[in-house]
Order: C-alpha cells, then structure tokens, then sequence
C-alpha cells in the first residue's frame, strides 16, 4: 500500500514537473549584478506578459564549451544564451547558434527605424544579437596615485611616475594593443602590426618593462578586490565593476576612460532547437531587446545599451537615484579616446598569440 | 581419502552425489555463483561503462581523430594528393575547381566555418578566410562560374599562398598525429616534424612544472600530515575526535572559500604580511611576496589535499599494536630506532595510499593554481581547461590529457615496481 502510494505520488510529480517543462524556458547569463539587471529588465516584465517562467543558469563563462557538448549530444537545454561577442562568433562558425535575421526577428526602434540599422556595426556576427556595449578600462587608486592623477593609458606603463603593483588580465587580449599603442604605434594600425610576428614580439617586450610589477587576474571580481584592498594602485576590468566599488562600495577609487576596449555581450539562440521553443526564444528576444527594455537595463548596472534609439532613454540609477548616463561607456564625455576592437583578428590569431603569451609568462 | 571404503575404486574421475564427475559439477556450481555475482554488479557495471568508458574513450580519441577536412572537403582531398607543394608553385585549377566545388556545397550546409576554425589551429588567419569567401561563394555556381582560380585568389589573397594548400595537403587524412605533436610543443607542416618556435613552446614545460610541484606538494602533505595522523591514533578517544573535526573542517568547506582565504592571508597587503609588518619583523616598503607564485599554488594545494594525506595515514596507524613499540623498547630500543624499525615499516602503506590520492588529485587540479599561482604556478590543466572552454581545440586538449594519463600509469607501475601495490592500505 505504501509502496503504491509512494508510486503514485513519484508519478503525479513527475507528470506535474513534465507539464511545467513545457512553459519553462532556460535561459544563460553571468550570474551576480548582472543577471539581476536582466531578471529586473527583461525576465520579470516578460514572465508578467506570457506567463512563460524563465529559469536562470549561471553558466555563460563555460557557455561555448557546454553548447558544444550538448550539441554532440543531440539535447540541448537552453534556450537563450548570453555571450560576448568573441564567443558569438565561434559559436556560429562552428555551426552551435542559430542565424538570426534582424530586420525581421528583432524590434523596429520607435521611430520605425529598421533593427540592422538601430543596432548598426554592432551586428558584429551572423548569430549575434547584441544587448550592451561594455568596456575594459583601467581604475586607479585615488589615494595612492600622488597629485598627478594618471589620464593616460600609458601611465600603466610609467612604473616611475605611478610606482607599485598593476592588475592585468592573464590573456593577450587588450593587453597587447596597449602595449603596441604605448609604445608609439599607431591606434588604426595596432591591428596590422599585431598580425606580424616581429609586432608581437614588440608587444610582449613592452609588456616585459612591467612585468614584474603586474597582478595577472582571470575571474572580473579580482581587479576590484585588489583595488579596494591596496594591493594593486591601478587595474584593468570591467567598467561596470568598477561603477560598483567608485559608486555602491564608496571605496577611494577613480576611473581612468582612456583608450578603452569597447566590447559586447548579447543574445545568441542555440542551433537545433525545437520549432516550438525556437519561436519562444525568438518571442523573447524580440521582447528583450527592444529599445525601451534595452535602456531599462542601464538603470541596474552601468554598461550602455547596444541601439542608438536607446541612448537616449537612460535614466536613473533603481537604488542610488544618480544619472546613469555619464557613467556609460558610450557616453561621449568617457568616449573621447576609445580602441574598437578587431573580432576578426582576434578570432584568427587568439590561439596563436595565446601560446605565445603563456609561454612568455611562464618564463 | 584412500584408506575411505567408500572411494575403494581408484579408477575413472571422483563423481559428485548425481554421477557427475565432481570437476565438473563443482566448476558448474562455481560458474553459477559467478553469474549471480557478475548479475549483481551488472548495474554497476554497465554504469560504470556507459557513463566512464565510452566518454572517456570518446574523448581520447579525438586526439587523433581529423576527418573533418576530407569530410568537408571531399573532392579537393583527392585532387590535391598529386601536388607538390615544395616546388613553391600554386596548385593548378583543377585543385581550385574542386575545391569551389566543396567549399559551396559546404556553405549550403554552413560547415566551412567549422573547417576554418579546425585548420586555424595550425594557420593563423584561415578561419577568417573560411568565414569571409564563404559568404561570397554561397551565390557561386559550382558549372557556370567557372574558371575557379583566379576569381579565388581575387576573393582573398590567402587562396594565393602556398601555404595555405600545403596546411589543406598536410591534415587532409583522416587520423592526424598534429595534436599530439603539438602537445610536445612540435609541429607537423608540410615539411615534416619540426619543433615549435622558441617563443611558442610552454607545454613541455608545464607537464614538467605539473609533475614536479605536484611531488613537492605530496611530500609537504606527509611531512605535514605524518604526525597529525600519528596524534589522531594514539590520543585518547575524546581528543582524538576533537582533532578529527579539526582535520575534517576544512575538508567539508567549499574548495573556493578556501582558495579565496588563503589570498586575503597571503597577499602583500594581507594578514601575514600585517602582522609582520606590526611586528617589526618585515619593512613596510619589502612586505613578501607570499602569493600568485610557486609558493602560494604549493602551500594553498597542501592545505587542501592534507585531508586526503591525514585520513589514510590515521587508518593504517590505527591498526598498530602500541605493544609492538613497548616490545621494541623493552628489548633496548631507543625511542628513534623503535619508531623507525618498528613503527615506521607498518605505517607506509598509509603512506603509500595518501600519497597516491594526493599525488594523482594535485596533477589534475586547476582551480587553485588558477586562482593563486599567477604566471609561475600553473599547471598543465589550465591549458587543458583553456583549449577545452576556451579556444575548442578539443582534439589537443584530449591529447594531452592522454599524455597525462599516460604519466600517471607510469608512475603508477614504477611505484608498483618499487614499493609494490599490495602496500597501499586505505583502511584497517
């Protein structure tokens, strides 16, 4: 009797579960501020609209791995990925994200400017659908940086004028177009120098001016932990981390807006979905991307929204009330002296340049 | 038996109670009871086949797999075996038909970009070249826009390059040495095995680093964990369980957690360097530099792996007769000579186990390294874990994982041969 029971109950679970499957949609992001920026700007007025509960998987760091896996595996689980644009664009060339038409599966701006045109170069790959323009910049600490507060890039390679420990990422990424435009090269010709071996060279020889005075940090969170505790007088991260220790955490940290790497993260639809959850993911994206959702995420965390017709949306902070527009990476005041990063380059030559890197490190 | 009346005839087999001869009826009998014991780990088993084995096997073969160019490329594969790339001379067009013709019925099937990224490994830049012809030649026609040659060499000048057909010739068979070659830092091109240039060689020196530091990290964790094993079996009952909490404490927080803590001690402005600094012992402009090298990966991986050393170790000393080095002594021992002859030989097997579990877990560990061992303390399962998640060249990672897995059962049949595996103890 009781083992009947208990059968029945496994069963009617289960069958329960199943039916609920149905309206549940997964979808993949960062984790921390970020996604909560997206649950408040998207999932939860979205849920509100269809009733479709969205459930959140915090693996978007392993995402180009997992959906490769999943994909051999012929069961993919998720329904909408969120990725930088590196990651988009392996993603579509090894066949794992789905071709996306943005004339007619995204949202027209207000003005009935058409989508491909609203969104602009930023559509840097086939399967990408772009959502926020961040950037890698430097901050400094403001109490350890004397009367002259660094304004250059290159002040991360003065060790004489700003004496003490710097915090890079461990990748060649960015780091090696630093090192090429502060040693006199050219920002528009970075990318050609950078593809000839005697360039790279060049770069990791400026890099080695500094070597022995530079943090390597691979996980977002430890440049702002090394800024708040000291360790470091400036570092390279994300911008909207750092908004966070200047703005949320008060510590006596500032900005350093020059030559910073515009970068994006965005949507990407897996490849080989059902037609049923391809036309909800589609719903959603057309959803989540519009202009007003788009300039609705800016009130969470300080990263630009990726349409034009948005910029002008901006508000407030939700809980700190301060204009949000002059902390964006896009806002023309911090945008005076930015470095567009090259995609196609980087997807040719980053295992190349890698290898290099590493083994220049472990030297 | 022979002086038994009952087994008087010496002659024909001894027969079981049926008449079947008893050989035979006992095999029969044990082969029953094997076949309810292999029944019943039948689960297991196919568990353990189904969801170990296969994806292990799967993955260690990529290493060698590569028929994604002949594959994808089907008629230029054939057409290009004639050509002789040494000469300097482009292949004719008889080579770039074939290949046109590949290439667009791949795009029909967007899988050029897969062979892009594939071949990108060893050229930097095709996959570009993949990516941006492909989307030229989808309104290509295979019959009408023939001749292929130049109208390719016009799209991008990479179809010009003789390397670029010499890569093409190089990987088009369908099991490739390439990656293994290039876990050892070497290369296969189009002329022959070659060693990586100077400035991209890392990996040999990274299996190196892996091995060496995870040996240091084994014989810290004995010289560490050897006489809190010794206090565990030997305090009375109610101590030694405070001590085991102790010892299981950190075993049972988050792997993270605990890397992250050792970052607030150890890091210049941390609570080691504090103190010292208060102390007097250390100037506030040379405070140590504790972390985000060797030392920081080799004392944070101690700590972490202690457990695995400590708990094998308390097991076997568990099982010591204290009698034995009361004997000892009483014979005129002094306490050293009873420690070392007497109590010493029955605690390796403990020894030899810890050190099995900590030795193997500290070759495959990453996260730690990654998070504590800045540019001198990572091992060779960061690389493993980049090409796997990062850049998908799965076919290298998997190589050099077969390299590592390799060592291991090296050194597992070495210490086989040297100490002997029937003297590991995990438990009493």
């Amino acid at each position: 009797m009781k083992i009947t029971n208990l059968i029945a109950t496994t069963a009617s679970c289960a069958l329960v579960a199943g039916s609920a499957l149905a309206d549940d949609m997964t979808i993949v992001s960062w984790g921390g501020a970020y996604s909560a920026s997206q649950q408040n700007a998207y999932h939860t007025p979205y849920t509100e609209k269809t009733g479709v509960n969205i459930i959140n998987d915090e693996s978007s760091a392993e995402a180009v791995a997992k959906l490769r896996a999943m994909n051999e595996a012929g069961n993919v689980t998720w329904d909408v990925v969120d990725v930088v644009a590196s990651d988009a664009i392996r993603l579509c060339d090894e066949g794992l994200a789905m071709e996306i038409d943005a004339d007619t599966m995204l949202a027209d701006a207000p003005d009935g400017t058409k989508a491909s045109e609203d969104f602009g170069d930023l559509l840097v790959s086939d399967c990408f659908i772009p959502q926020i323009v961040y950037s890698t910049t430097f901050g400094y600490r403001t109490d350890l940086v004397g009367d002259t507060p660094p304004t250059s890039i290159c002040a991360v390679f003065d060790t004489e004028a700003y004496p003490g420990k710097r915090s890079l990422e461990k990748r060649p990424i960015n780091n090696m177009e630093w090192a090429l435009i502060c040693d006199g090269v050219a920002k528009d010709e970075v990318y050609d120098v950078l593809g000839t071996p005697e360039g790279q060279q060049q770069a990791l020889d400026k890099l080695a001016t500094i070597k022995d005075d530079v943090i390597w940090w691979s996980a977002g969170a430890d440049t702002p932990q090394l800024l708040a505790d000291g360790e470091v007088v400036m570092g390279s991260t994300y911008n909207g981390r750092l908004f966070s220790v200047i703005e949320e955490q008060k510590q006596p940290v500032a900005m350093l807006w020059d030559a910073q790497v515009f970068d994006l993260d965005g949507w990407i639809i897996p490849a080989g979905l059902s037609e049923e959850r391809k036309a909800r993911a589609l719903d959603y994206i057309m959803f989540a991307t519009d202009t007003q959702r788009l300039a609705d995420q800016a009130k969470y965390i300080s990263y630009g929204p990726a349409r034009k017709s948005s910029a002008p949306l901006v508000g407030k902070h939700a809980e700190l009330g301060i204009d949000m527009a002059p902390h964006m990476p896009t806002d023309p005041e911090n945008a005076k002296n930015t470095f567009l990063y090259n995609y196609e380059f980087w997807a040719d030559y980053r295992d190349d340049i890698d290898a290099k890197f590493q083994a220049w490190l472990a030297k | 038996m022979r002086n038994d009346p009952a087994n008087q005839e010496p002659t024909g087999p001894v027969l079981a109670a049926d008449g079947t001869p008893l050989k035979k009826s006992l095999s029969r009998a044990l082969r029953r009871q094997k076949m309810r014991a292999l029944l019943l780990i039948a689960p297991l088993l196919a568990f353990v086949f189904i969801t170990f084995v296969i994806p292990i096997a799967s993955m260690l073969f990529r290493s060698v797999e590569n028929d994604i160019v002949a594959n994808t490329l089907p008629e230029t594969v054939v057409a290009i075996a004639s050509w002789d790339g040494t000469t300097g001379e482009l292949p004719d067009e008889e080579v770039y038909a074939a290949f046109a013709r590949d290439m667009i019925a791949a795009v029909a099937e967007k899988k050029h970009t897969r062979l892009g990224s594939r071949l990108n490994y060893e050229l930097s830049g095709i996959s570009s070249m993949f990516r941006q012809s492909g989307r030229k030649m989808k309104r290509w026609d295979p019959v009408e826009d023939a001749p292929f040659k130049e109208k390719l060499i016009d799209l991008h000048d990479g179809w010009g390059d003789v390397s670029t057909w010499a890569i093409i010739q190089t990987y088009s068979a369908p099991y490739t040495s390439g990656y293994f070659l290039t876990a050892i830092d070497m290369q296969l091109t189009p002329e022959g095995v070659t060693m990586q240039p100077e400035d991209k060689r890392i990996l040999i020196r990274l299996f190196w680093r892996t091995l060496v530091m995870s040996l240091v990290i084994t014989g810290s964790c004995i010289l560490l964990g050897y006489p809190v094993a010794w206090l565990l079996a030997n305090l009375p009952a109610s101590k030694a369980n405070l001590l085991m909490i102790l010892v299981l404490l950190p075993f049972w927080t988050s792997l993270l957690v605990r890397t992250s803590a050792w970052k607030v001690m150890l890091q210049q402005q941390g609570v080691i360097n504090d103190v010292l600094v208060w102390a007097g012992l250390v100037a506030d402009d040379a405070r140590l530099i504790m972390i985000n090298n060797q030392f920081g990966t080799i004392l944070a991986m101690t700590h972490i792996l202690l457990p695995f050393m400590i708990l094998p170790m308390y097991s076997v000393m568990q099982t010591i007769q204290p009698s034995y080095l009361r004997a000892a002594k009483s014979l005129g021992a002094t306490n050293w000579t009873a420690f070392w002859r007497v109590y010493f030989p029955q605690s390796v097997p403990g020894i030899g186990a810890g050190s099995i579990l900590v030795f193997i877990l500290s070759i495959g560990y990453y996260i730690t390294p990654e998070i504590v061992g800045g540019t001198k303390g990572v091992f060779i399962s960061n690389r493993i874990a980049y090409h796997i998640s990062s850049s998908l060249n799965w076919g290298l990672a998997a190589a050099l994982g077969t390299i590592l897995l390799a060592v291991v059962l090296l050194l597992y049949w070495a210490y086989d041969r040297i100490v002997g595996i029937d003297n590991v103890k995990l438990g009493g």
